[in-house]
């Protein structure tokens, strides 16, 4: 919806001004002046991913140079292969693809079923439970870390998969989204399968969920996105190096292993590069997701 | 409504006989159940945990609850000052964060929406730092920052405008990190922003034309009047998170929580008590009292929302 429509509506705003008369000088000056300081901001929000670029590829010393610049003496990717050689980035990536796939395919398997039950079927304590779910959308789960951390403890699963995964998937927003997607669906569909004697699994996995690929990719994409980036709880889960995921790894390793400012940059980009490119794959999705919150 | 619907008017077809209704019943339950199996492990079992260990004196290092000690915990916590300060930063934090998380993102997004070339290059921009991770961020910001050589404390040195210390000074480091969080996270607001000016009906915009109204005074009159629901959501989400901020302090702090605990904040106090000094007792009190100031804000912003869709 919005990537479009934000341009659409654009033009026909342009479309409209450009018929307009009076071609107010002071006005212009002002537009004009307006889009020059959106300009500036834009390129300053440039900058620091471009310095982190620019000092990845440079060799160490050329980072400490004084004053400081930009110049690049010796193009290098040497920062990017002693990064592999040297750290555990490449165990945290697959942790990271690991925890993040997982994560997702449980979370949508369980919200949109849960989803799909509150808005479909009608059962004992139905609406107690919706309220229920509707306020775990507000419960800040970084307030739950000390109490979470000891029941892993209890069981001994921290430093598994176990522990990064399991926590990550009761996500009821995901459930809010199912439900809301499943009440737009003509229900007709259901009913005649359900003549028919289809059981109610079967309406759900041949007929709703298909129809609701648009949600299960929403979800997906965001839970995915949410999950690979998750900082607090992977690192108190992951203590252990080959447990930890690419934040993880990034945010306590990295700056701990001493003036190596190329390397550190390096690290910045490879932690940034799947992001972008999911970002890429799924920016309608993601855009969408986060212009929906909370606007129901 | 859907789920009303559906029975009365598939009941006489599909429910021939009284059994069918009670496997209906099941069947919701089941469809169900996988989810309220997370959601009771993992959300409302640590809840009800953090509430029966603030009861107790629970040590990470020793297994069980510990010795009961009643309220001493809560008792022990309004009078200590270090969890004060840092429910002080935690709030500072929000107070200099959240008006700029709310203006600059709006003034973006009314600038850009109007924007015909190159919008996507803008939303790009300002978009994409919101979905790198907290440990990235605070990579690329530390290195920024670094005294010398990082690109903004270098070109100060540079332009002969001294060493202000960003992250070494104990007035400072908290606003540096704001600074950070400004570039991190203005892409969220500014999608919701965008979001509110497509809701907005063109037809106003072409009165005001007519009656000659400058573009300042239609932002003025309507623009910004018209997008008061966003405004309000923006800004209760911001102070939401602002409360919960610990990554990149934590982060760019190194986990010291800046010199002198000057930009420690309230979840970071929760994280040095349970893990660092090991009092999980302790630190599942703060969390409590954490948790209802947040619930309490979630509430109140629902009771208002609420509200405003009544007068509507």
């Amino acid at each position: 919806m919005s990537t479009h429509a934000v341009g659409g509506h654009a033009a026909t705003a342009r479309s409209a001004s450009g018929t307009r008369r009076s071609g107010d000088g002071r006005d212009r000056l002002f537009r004009r002046s307006v889009t020059g300081v959106v300009i500036a901001l834009a390129l300053l929000w440039l900058v620091p991913i471009a310095w982190a670029l620019d000092t990845s590829f440079k060799a160490e010393p050329d980072t400490i140079k004084i004053p400081v610049n930009w110049a690049i003496s010796h193009f290098t990717l040497s920062a990017y292969s002693t990064d592999f050689s040297a750290s555990d980035i490449a165990r945290w990536y697959i942790n990271s693809a690991i925890v993040g796939v997982i994560v997702t395919v449980l979370t949508v398997f369980a919200a949109s079923m849960a989803g799909y039950a509150l808005s479909r079927q009608s059962f004992l304590g139905k609406r107690v439970l919706y309220v229920v779910i509707l306020a775990g959308i507000m419960i800040p789960p970084q307030a739950l870390m000390v109490p979470l951390f000891r029941e892993f403890q209890a069981v001994h699963a921290i430093n598994t998969y176990w522990a990064l995964i399991l926590p990550q998937v009761p996500a009821p927003i995901a459930v809010f989204i199912f439900k809301k997607f499943f009440d737009g669906q003509p229900i007709e569909l259901d009913q005649a399968a359900r003549i028919d004697g289809a059981s109610w699994w079967t309406c759900y996995r041949r007929i709703a969920l298909p129809l609701a690929r648009p949600a299960v990719a929403a979800v997906s994409i965001f839970t995915f996105v949410w999950t690979w980036n998750n900082f607090l709880w992977p690192f108190l889960a992951a203590t252990n190096q080959t447990m930890m995921t690419i934040p993880v790894g990034l945010g306590t390793v990295i700056p701990g292993t001493g003036i190596t400012n190329a390397l550190q940059m390096a690290s910045a980009v490879l932690g940034a590069l799947p992001l972008v490119m999911v970002f890429l794959l799924g920016q309608r999705q993601i855009v969408e997701g986060v212009a929906g919150t909370g606007l129901k | 409504m859907t789920s009303a619907a559906l029975p009365s008017r598939t009941l006489p077809a599909s429910r021939p006989r009284p059994g069918r209704l009670r496997s209906g019943e099941l069947a919701g339950l089941g469809f169900l159940a996988p989810f309220l199996v997370f959601y009771a492990l993992f959300l409302i079992l640590p809840l009800a945990l953090a509430a029966i260990m603030s009861l107790f004196n629970t040590s990470l290092v020793i297994p069980g609850l510990g010795r009961f000690v009643g309220l001493s915990n809560y008792g022990e916590l309004f009078g200590d000052t270090f969890f004060w300060q840092a429910m002080w930063h935690t709030v500072l934090f929000t107070i200099v964060s959240t008006p700029v998380l709310v203006v600059l993102p709006m003034f973006l997004a009314i600038a850009i929406y109007r924007v015909r070339r190159g919008q996507w290059f803008f939303r790009l921009t300002f978009f994409m730092p919101y979905i790198l991770p907290s440990a990235v961020i605070s990579l690329i910001w530390t290195w920024m920052y670094e005294p010398g050589y990082g690109l903004i404390d270098g070109t100060f040195h540079f332009l002969g405008l001294g060493a202000p210390g960003w992250l070494s000074s104990p007035h400072l480091v908290l606003y540096s990190i704001v600074i950070v969080t400004i570039w991190w996270t203005i892409g969220f607001s500014f999608v919701l922003f965008l979001a509110g000016l497509q809701d907005i009906p063109q037809n106003l915009y072409e009165a005001a034309e007519l009656d000659g109204a400058s573009w300042w005074t239609q932002t003025r009159r309507i623009t910004i009047p018209m997008l008061g629901r966003t405004i309000t959501l923006v800004a209760v989400l911001q102070v939401i998170a602002s409360l919960k901020v610990f990554d990149q302090v934590y982060l760019i702090t190194q986990g010291g929580g800046g010199p002198n605990y000057s930009a420690r904040t309230a979840i970071e106090y929760i994280y040095d008590q349970g893990f660092t000094s090991q009092r999980v007792g302790y630190a599942s009190a703060a969390s409590l009292v954490l948790f209802v100031v947040i619930m309490a804000i979630s509430f109140a912003w629902l009771a208002v929302v609420r509200r405003q869709e009544k007068g509507v």
